[in-house]
């Protein structure tokens, strides 16, 4: 079936411009973290054992049927209203058919033409060339409900997909649970900035999606899923070329390297005279390629019709617009406010909103610690971390409550910054809560006297030149002996009190 | 000695209460009557007998009486149940091979309604596979035999269930009724059934046909044990999203209240469409009489023209097969079911079983439907079809609308001809499905109607039915006006109209 792929030409991302416009189409997938299913009332809980969370109605036993889940219909109406889209007064919900193992009715319970949120727009926040603030206007084709699939595991083989496996496990346990898809209508007129947006499209999409606290968000769970379409049309011609559809692109770098990855290879396919084929891509995280997917020709018709058991859905306006009261506030707005109330400068509140901290930061913050001791963790530390591990930050494993349960460790006087770099270390590592990283590694500042004592008497035994010079009153020097100390102690030392033994000791 | 197995439900429930029997000992005569006269050889009205099961819950039926905890009215008759409804412990096979040896986790909520009434449940019934024929002869068990002429088709789908009752198997049974399947079969057989308004009785667990279509109801001797069975199914069910959250009145009120045989004031309207060219005279001798007989108790008759019902076949013929293809879609010999693996491959795909095991699994009149309904939805052909059929569905409704401005209920004869020969139309399927014209109208609007027996066609000696059509939510009326037809044509029969129906202990020789 496919090739490997990576024997595939491309053009440089400079040629591409000069030569293509890209038009790109954004699908991306929200399971909504309802505590039960689309459509029965089995849990959602992620990481139970294989197929005990399953029902009739999510097994697709014979004769069972859904009812749908007023709390989905909740959460889809809200995603829709915060992209501004028009609610539907009526809408159905439609059986797509074809068959898949993991699909336990061999049609999925979806929208087709008649999808609950439409018409809708996101300006999405990107950096000017001068690094001013600009938005991009994306618009929203629809939000519909669907429900999702279980997950087929092929064991065996190399390559972890079904060609080659042993055999394939299935878990039903995903079966059901909720899915929003929100599709956007073609976004054109990028140019060079196509992945940047489309990166930024979802990502605001995503933090969007964690202020309605509709859905855990979490793209390495597959909570949220990209696919992305993408095609060239020639230079200034705006003739919409053949696109391609890159499936299952899970992280927010990816979808950036996905686009960049996608011009190239079709801009290289358009020079050589050839016609870049319709068909659906897998992206490989590993190797920032795309590779040929199935081919959909016999999948291609999902022959579509309502679901007729179901009854059509009419959301009373009054429920419309109470929900659109619970609307988290405007991102512009919210901006403006978090920084009168951090007292940030305009440079550190847009390096906060750059690095992509500016949630993480304000959660950090609602669990008590200091805005700026907030932003110092998020900016530098976790930000290098998350660089070198190439994610993005709320990507890197290391939670809000995470960093204020260390920062409260370091206003205890338990830990200090350089210990507490390691207690992200331990955090990074599954070592447990930064308490337990703490005991676990024993890197608590040791300030006890009887220790420190000993450590300072050994440092001024081994430099009597410097101490020497403390006595004749240049404390400045206390520094080297300082060093010492902490040398001795593996830097868990409490350095002020370090300080205070060694002046009581020589002046 | 009572001859138990030949009472209605309703003279069951009085002899219950008075303590003349047991529900242990009309079990036992059910059981011994489907010993004598049903298996592959006789009559084959039942895939599966549960002997066990029936006699223990008919003991804890017999200990909540003597205790005076009895569950409903009908606590402790026996009760079959079409085989194309999930019970919990009890084989569903649908009538196919493709289910063979599913064993269902569940109960319908009809099926939990019967066992929290106290029902015994005797056995699943035969059926056409999937609820898909007029004949019973499409179910891979082999075909259900006609107790009036054991050559002869038990109507269908559910011919199993009606076949019961008629014999005497069973007081009461349920059915699935999608085109006609619980009314043709009791036209045919000189049985009651009656097909309810669409979301009055949950589908919950009803393996569905066509799910737009498909609606739960009784098959009885007799109008008022269809109404006390309807009263303890129907109702609304959280677990099925079209079934009508309003209640209703009580049906076996409405069937008292007609069996006083007091029709005036009523307006009645003949559907002038489901008669003429293709209908059997001495079914049409039969209806005109009943009709005659509702103008003596009182009613008003006029002629009534649906002009879209003729297209109703059409439209019916693309919906059930879209719906059916895709509900059929999930045997897949993934999870449950057969399991085919296909010849000379080695280590097949999932794709290659999947095929393999609807090859074997399906019989020829599912695959002709799946093809249909497949053809129907794709892409470039759904408005011409499918999107052209709901169309027509609309247009039969309003039909059916404007008709009840008229008139209170509207009459057919239930099916055009008496049984046929067995094996007789198995090779045509549009004679087949000509059985369903009269019936299939109200399944396209979600109206009520029940078939009563209208007598027995000169030409044959074999029975037909008459059919009562009422507005939506009015199925009070279809059984209000269907007991007094049945009182004022038993009343003429001198008695029921199957105590002329032949004795099969005879003619299987066997004993009595």
């Amino acid at each position: 079936m496919s090739t490997a792929g990576n024997t595939e030409a491309l053009i440089s991302y400079a040629e591409t411009l000069e030569r293509y416009d890209p038009a790109m189409g954004l699908e991306v997938h929200v399971e909504l973290s309802t505590v039960t299913k689309m459509f029965c009332g089995c849990p959602t809980e992620f990481g139970a054992d294989p197929n005990s969370q399953v029902c009739p109605t999510c097994l697709g036993l014979p004769g069972a049927m859904p009812v749908v889940n007023e709390k989905a219909v909740e959460g889809a109406i809200r995603i829709g209203l915060a992209l501004n889209c028009q609610i539907a007064e009526w809408c159905r919900f439609a059986r797509k058919n074809y068959f898949y193992p993991d699909m336990p009715k061999n049609f999925q319970t979806s929208q087709y033409d008649e999808p609950i949120a439409f018409n809708g727009w996101m300006d999405v926040a990107i950096e000017g060339p001068d690094g001013t603030p600009e938005t991009f206007r994306v618009e929203i084709e629809r939000a519909h409900m669907e429900e999702d699939t279980g997950k087929t595991l092929h064991v065996g083989g190399a390559s972890g997909r079904i060609h080659g496996a042993d055999y394939s496990l299935v878990d039903y346990n995903r079966a059901g649970i909720p899915l929003i898809e929100i599709v956007t209508k073609p976004i054109l007129g990028a140019g060079e900035r196509a992945p940047e947006i489309a990166k930024a499209y979802v990502a605001q999409l995503r933090a969007l999606i964690v202020a309605l606290g509709v859905s855990d968000a979490r793209m390495d769970q597959g909570s949220i899923r990209a696919d992305v379409n993408l095609s060239l049309a020639p230079r200034g011609t705006g003739v919409l070329g053949t696109r391609t559809e890159t499936k299952n692109v899970n992280s927010l770098r990816s979808v950036e390297r996905a686009v960049r990855y996608e011009m190239q290879r079709q801009g290289a396919i358009l020079d050589s005279g050839a016609t870049v084929l319709q068909e659906t891509r897998h992206w490989h995280e590993d190797t920032g390629i795309t590779t040929s997917g199935r081919e959909k020709s016999d999948a291609e018709d999902y022959r579509y019709f309502p679901e007729p058991d179901l009854v059509p859905l009419a959301p009373a306006p009054e429920w419309v617009e109470a929900l659109r009261a619970t609307l988290p506030e405007n991102p512009t707005a919210k901006r403006a406010r978090l920084q009168a109330d951090w007292g940030f400068s305009d440079l550190e509140m847009r390096d906060t909103v750059g690095a992509g901290a500016l949630g993480l930061v304000e959660q950090t913050v609602a669990t008590g610690t200091a805005p700026q001791a907030a932003r110092k963790w998020w900016l530098t530390e976790l930000a290098r971390r998350a660089n070198e591990a190439e994610v993005e930050l709320d990507e890197l494993g290391v939670t809000p409550e995470q960093v204020a349960q260390v920062q409260a460790l370091v206003d205890a006087g338990t830990l200090n910054d350089k210990l507490a770099r390691q207690v992200f270390d331990g955090l990074l590592a599954g070592e447990g809560t930064p308490e337990e990283i703490v005991a676990a590694r024993g890197l608590a500042i040791v300030s006890d006297d009887g220790a420190l004592s000993a450590a300072v008497d050994a440092a001024i035994a081994a430099n009597p030149e410097v101490a020497d010079k403390i006595r004749d009153g240049k404390v400045a020097a206390a520094g080297a002996l300082i060093g010492d100390v902490m040398k001795q102690m593996r830097g868990q030392a409490d350095a002020a009190r370090v300080r205070e033994l060694i002046l009581e000791r020589l002046t | 000695m009572t001859d138990w197995i030949r009472k209605s439900a309703a003279e069951l429930v009085d002899a219950l209460t008075a303590g003349e029997v047991t529900s242990l000992e009309l079990t036992r005569a059910s059981l011994d009557r489907i010993g004598a006269v049903d298996g592959p050889d006789g009559l084959h009205a039942f895939l599966h007998v549960d002997t066990e099961g029936a006699l223990a819950q008919a003991a804890a039926s017999d200990e909540r009486r003597a205790a005076g905890r009895t569950l409903s009215d009908l606590d402790g008759v026996p009760i079959a149940v079409k085989d194309v409804l999930a019970t919990a412990g009890l084989p569903t096979t649908c009538g196919s091979k493709i289910l063979q040896g599913w064993v269902p986790p569940y109960d319908a909520t009809v099926v939990r309604k019967l066992k929290e009434a106290g029902l015994p449940i005797l056995g699943k019934t035969n059926m056409d596979e999937f609820a898909m024929g007029s004949s019973t002869e499409h179910s891979a068990y082999g075909p259900t035999r006609n107790p009036w002429a054991l050559d002869r088709i038990p109507g269908g789908s559910g011919g199993g269930s009606a076949a019961a009752v008629a014999s005497f198997q069973a007081p009461l049974a349920l059915g699935t009724d999608t085109g006609g399947s619980i009314r043709q079969p009791g036209a045919v057989t000189g049985t009651v059934g009656v097909k309810p308004t669409y979301g009055g009785v949950s589908r919950y667990g009803l393996v569905a046909l066509a799910n737009s279509l498909d609606q739960v109801g009784p098959v009885t001797r007799t109008v008022l044990d269809s109404a006390l069975l309807h009263d303890l199914i129907g109702g609304h069910d959280p677990r099925d999203s079209t079934s009508i959250p309003e209640p209703f009145g009580s049906f076996a009120e409405a069937a008292r209240t007609g069996a006083e045989a007091d029709l005036s004031g009523l307006k009645v309207g003949v559907i002038r469409e489901l008669r003429g060219e293709g209908w059997q005279p001495g079914v049409l001798a039969r209806f005109d009489e009943a009709v005659e007989a509702m103008v003596g108790a009182g009613a008003e008759v006029v002629e009534v023209s649906c002009p879209h019902f003729v297209h109703a076949m059409a439209a019916y013929y693309l919906i059930l097969p879209a719906e059916a293809s895709s509900n059929l879609a999930k045997f897949d010999a993934m999870r449950y079911g057969l399991r085919v693996l296909p010849d000379g491959i080695e280590a097949p795909s999932a794709e290659e079983v999947m095929r393999a095991t609807r090859d074997a699994g399906f019989g020829d009149e599912v695959k002709r439907r799946i093809i249909l309904g497949t053809y129907a939805l794709s892409s470039g052909y759904y408005d011409a079809y499918y999107g052209q059929a709901q169309k027509v569905r609309t247009l039969i409704s309003r039909d059916f609308a404007a008709a009840f401005e008229q008139v209170d209920v509207l009459v057919s004869p239930t099916a055009p001809t008496t049984a046929f020969k067995l094996g007789e139309k198995l090779d045509d399927p549009l004679a087949m499905y000509l059985n369903d014209l009269a019936t299939i109208p109200s399944n396209l609007s979600g109206t009520p109607s029940i078939s009563v027996p209208s007598g027995l066609a000169d030409e044959d000696g074999l029975p037909a039915g008459l059919q009562i059509l009422a507005p939506a939510l009015a199925d009070d009326r279809c059984y209000r006006v269907g007991a007094a037809v049945e009182a004022l044509l038993v009343k003429r029969w001198g008695g029921p109209l199957l105590d002329r129906a032949p004795d099969l202990t005879a003619s299987m020789g066997v004993q009595s």
